[in-house]
């Protein structure tokens, strides 16, 4: 992740906080330039936004208005728990008009997530057996003012396995659609974690999660996300079984359709890939396709033609691996820009402490002028560190836009892996057909041959042909399952691209108007000291 | 290293130490540096001299001024060797000889040390014999003259703790001095830290622009998948973020010359001063326990005189002897004494101008570098912008 704003702020210890402050507030009792007055503490421990410029006299540029150092905008409107994922695309945050393409919803609608307040909850269901295991409960509390919606803020309460019952519904109601991809079950870490990071660290993803949910122009509709989003008591959506109970469902209808009995794919199930479901029959035929696809020299009745499709998921493919790339220099950038501004403020306050010592050992008058020139250069030095350690937190939330991606960029995927499965499928049942009626026309062709019919043939092959019936019925839903997979594929990955041209703009921009303005902030700064100190300026060639 | 402006009535004397060259093969290479004099000094011979000298030889000139002027600062040296594959490098060969240059200045600019006989030696001697004089000097430093030694010690195996009342060495306890030494001990501390503080500071320069030049290329990368506009938007980004890591490693080194060695050179000086201290320690020890020993002498002599023994005449030589030595500690001691009140002004003001000046290039390094910065990500802003209403 990058870099959560606790790691830098663990840094900080009381007395470094203390020596900052106590230093800084004499200093800045003479001073007119409040826009350095109202310093505190970065304000990702202190909310209040008070260092906000946007109040701040506009004294702190040389280059023409608009100066961005007054531009910058606070980040803290949203409390504490807001870590930006989905304030891009709330139109809450954001003081800068950073909007996206008019394609986004109008300003008139409305919905926002938070998630809060972890608790501790007793499994009453288990507690009599293994002695009470204990879940948490997350606090969903959603404001809108959508009309889908009774009400316009309410909250009901949710644990993690309700989340995961969410994500398996949505995939299967919406397959080819890019679904964000739900947070990690995250075992290993549950155990290895402290409790309470781990807690922090679940309720940050569950809350970017829902928001990138809700933003999806599409799924924000859905009846599963409004029912998690508003049903009181226990979630009312169908619990997802694990693998083994499947398999288990699975195996003991397996007999039966060995046996020919229940022959094909239901017609309702077709709707749904085979993995996921409990026909194991369709399971092994599904795979037994896709290896016969594999083999060279053997085609299936049906191929992904879609050259200009197959073209889309060779880009998809390489975009994402560009976007792993640049989120990764991206952390790297961010740690370079952290370490510098630790750095600065570290070695101010050693600046700080020799001008004490000076002071107080002063014999000469070229000492106390020492010490003030070091004083000067201390105090730009701290306070640089500080403007450092804002514009990294802010740069953090502007650059998380290449991280969110890598999370779309899955969900991408998911809904190609809808289309090829559901193309399989197809190719299955394709092949069925054409191998029940091979067998029929040997049937027919045997039993003509019998003068006076075959009885136990011709029974056969009505049989067959009734199987030859509701197979094909099957096909034909699949196939227009399919087709239906690709628009949805085709609507998404439009969107997709449109969005991500927008966001990763708004990404650009946000981070250089963060850049610019931090660094005008900077020079001010040094620029002072240099004029402090101009007296020592020996440039003369 | 200033061009004399003042009017050639005006005593001046210049040098600066130029053209590092690296000279010999293998293990046994070094640098060698054109050492150029320009004064109008009369014992000088002539207004110009060029002279080669390498390390060895400024080693050789500091420990003679530091054996023959006690109490003054002399001006400290740049480490002696540095990590082998990097004494040879560009950087370093130009921070050693900016150092020496800084070096033989301050000597040349110190009223007292500026008459040094071998402060002309070394400005002006041919090459050979700079290496005869260097090899001569091997130990000297550490030699005492011989006479002085065995007296020494002959007293103090006459003499017994008791009578002179304590185990711990004689030390110096005028609260002024205290306080001085007190304040260069912890003086060491504090410019150590910020000197460390300083260099991990230039690290962190380098740093942020590689992770800048890193982040350029993949941004680049990135770009040439997509499409119009974004695909432009973020080459120009990649492009300028190369471009500022570019400024970083410049600024780096900046402030590694101007910020850093200056700090570096704060604490050799205090280093030196530390020595200083120790010589007049060493001074003051000699002077108190000579004029106890010469007192006993004196009570030796009497009571000798008394008794009209025949040893008086012996006893008379060697009191005189020692008396005289006695007063020769007691007036160098007293030399240092002042040399170190008259040094520690000059000291002071000093530094005062030097960290004035590293602080003021520092903070103009940096506001440039900040300036360039938001001037650089700005003139992009106009591009998102159009690329965004498209």
């Amino acid at each position: 992740m990058m870099g959560s704003e606790n790691d830098e702020d663990s840094h900080l210890h009381a007395s470094r906080d203390e020596m900052e402050n106590l230093f800084l507030r004499e200093e800045d009792g003479d001073k007119s330039n409040s826009g350095y007055s109202n310093l505190s503490p970065p304000p990702i421990i202190v909310t209040p936004a008070d260092s906000d410029p946007l109040f701040a006299p506009n004294n702190s540029s040389y280059i023409e208005p608009p100066s961005y150092a007054d531009v910058i905008f606070s980040p803290f409107d949203d409390n504490v728990s807001d870590d930006g994922g989905g304030s891009r695309h709330s139109q809450s945050s954001d003081s800068l008009s950073l909007s996206r393409s008019p394609s986004s919803s109008s300003t008139s609608d409305y919905i926002k997530i938070t998630v809060s307040n972890p608790q501790k909850e007793q499994d009453l269901a288990s507690s009599m057996i293994s002695g009470g295991s204990t879940y948490i409960t997350y606090q969903i509390t959603t404001r809108t003012n959508l009309s889908e919606y009774n009400g316009s803020e309410f909250s009901v309460r949710r644990r993690f396995r309700d989340v995961v019952t969410l994500a398996d519904r949505l995939a299967e109601s919406y397959r080819g659609f890019c679904i964000p991809p739900r947070p990690d079950k995250s075992v290993v870490e549950s155990q290895v974690m402290q409790k309470q990071e781990f807690v922090e660290q679940r309720r940050v993803a569950l809350e970017k999660y829902l928001r990138r949910l809700v933003a999806h122009p599409v799924i924000r509709n859905s009846d599963e996300l409004k029912v998690f989003l508003q049903a009181q008591g226990k979630l009312p959506l169908q619990t997802s079984s694990d693998v083994a109970s499947r398999m288990l469902d699975g195996a003991v209808k397996l007999p039966g359709q060995l046996f020919g009995e229940g022959g094909g794919v239901s017609v309702v199930e077709v709707a749904q890939p085979a993995r996921g479901g409990r026909d194991l029959m369709r399971l092994f035929k599904e795979l037994r396709q896709s290896v016969s696809n594999d083999w060279v020299g053997s085609k299936p009745l049906v191929v992904e033609e879609d050259k200009e499709f197959l073209e889309k998921k060779e880009k998809m493919h390489d975009l994402e691996l560009q976007i792993i790339n640049a989120s990764q220099q991206a952390e790297s950038l961010v740690k370079a820009q952290q370490d510098m501004g630790e750095t600065m403020g570290e070695m101010g306050l050693t600046f700080i402490k020799l001008t004490k010592f000076e002071n107080e050992e002063a014999v000469f008058n070229s000492q106390k002028a020492r010490a003030n020139d070091t004083k000067n250069l201390a105090t730009a030095a701290v306070k640089a560190s500080r403007f450092y350690r804002e514009l990294n937190s802010q740069t953090v939330k502007h650059l998380d836009t290449l991280h969110d991606y890598l999370g779309l960029m899955m969900a991408v995927q998911g809904a190609f892996a809808d289309r090829s499965s559901a193309l399989l499928t197809v190719q299955t049942l394709l092949s069925e057909l054409s191998s029940l009626e091979g067998r029929a026309e040997k049937l027919e062709a045997a039993s003509s041959k019998v003068f006076g019919g075959d009885k136990s043939r011709i029974k056969k092959i009505e049989e067959i042909k009734e199987t030859i019936k509701s197979t094909e019925d099957s096909k034909n839903v699949a196939i227009r399952e399919y087709e239906r997979i690709k628009e949805n594929n085709w609507s998404e990955v439009e969107r997709l691209d449109r969005e991500r041209r927008a966001d990763f703009l708004n990404m650009m921009k946000g981070f250089v108007v963060n850049q610019v303005g931090y660094a005008e902030k900077i020079a001010n700064v040094w620029s002072k000291v240099a004029e402090e100190t101009s007296q020592y300026d020996r440039e003369s060639s | 290293m200033q061009s004399p402006r003042s009017p050639s009535s005006q005593p001046f004397l210049s040098v600066s130490v130029t053209d590092p060259v690296k000279l010999g093969n293998g293990v046994q290479s070094y640098i060698s540096y054109r050492v150029i004099t320009k004064t109008n000094f009369q014992d000088y011979q002539g207004p110009e001299k060029i002279v080669i000298r390498r390390y060895s030889d400024f080693v050789w000139l500091r420990d003679r001024l530091f054996e023959k002027y006690k109490g003054v600062f002399i001006p400290p040296l740049p480490e002696k060797s540095a990590v082998e594959k990097f004494r040879f490098s560009a950087e370093f060969i130009e921070m050693r000889r900016a150092a020496l240059d800084i070096f033989v200045n301050r000597i040349a600019l110190h009223p007292e040390l500026q008459l040094s006989e071998d402060l002309r030696t070394f400005l002006q001697a041919d090459e050979e014999t700079m290496e005869r004089f260097r090899f001569q000097e091997t130990g000297i430093f550490k030699k005492k003259p011989a006479d002085l030694m065995q007296m020494f010690r002959d007293v103090q195996t006459k003499v017994s703790d008791a009578v002179l009342g304590k185990e711990k060495p004689v030390e110096e306890t005028t609260p002024e001095y205290e306080k001085l030494k007190h304040y260069i001990f912890e003086l060491e501390n504090h410019l150590t830290e910020a000197q460390k503080h300083a260099y991990r500071l230039v690290k962190r320069h380098r740093e942020l622009g590689q992770s800048l030049l890193d982040f350029g290329k993949a941004v680049k990368l990135l770009g040439a998948c997509e499409g119009e506009p974004t695909g432009k938007a973020f080459s120009d980004l990649g492009t300028k973020s190369e471009l500022l890591s570019i400024k970083l490693q410049k600024e780096a080194q900046q402030v590694l010359m101007n910020f850093e060695e200056p700090l570096k050179d704060y604490v050799r000086y205090v280093q030196s001063i530390k020595a200083t201290i120790a010589e007049r320690g060493t001074a003051f020890r000699q002077h108190c326990e000579l004029a106890e020993t010469t007192k006993l002498k004196e009570i030796n002599l009497d009571k000798l005189m008394l008794t009209r023994s025949e040893k008086v005449g012996e006893a008379e030589i060697e009191y005189r002897e020692i008396k005289a030595e006695s007063e020769e500690a007691t007036r160098r001691f007293e030399r240092i004494v002042k040399r170190m009140d008259e040094e520690i002004v000059r000291f002071q003001e000093q530094k005062t101008e030097e960290m004035g000046v590293a602080f003021h290039q520092f903070a103009k390094g940096q506001a440039r570098l900040a300036n360039g910065i938001a001037d650089a990500w700005r003139a992009l802003l106009p591009k998102l912008e159009a690329a965004s209403s498209v």
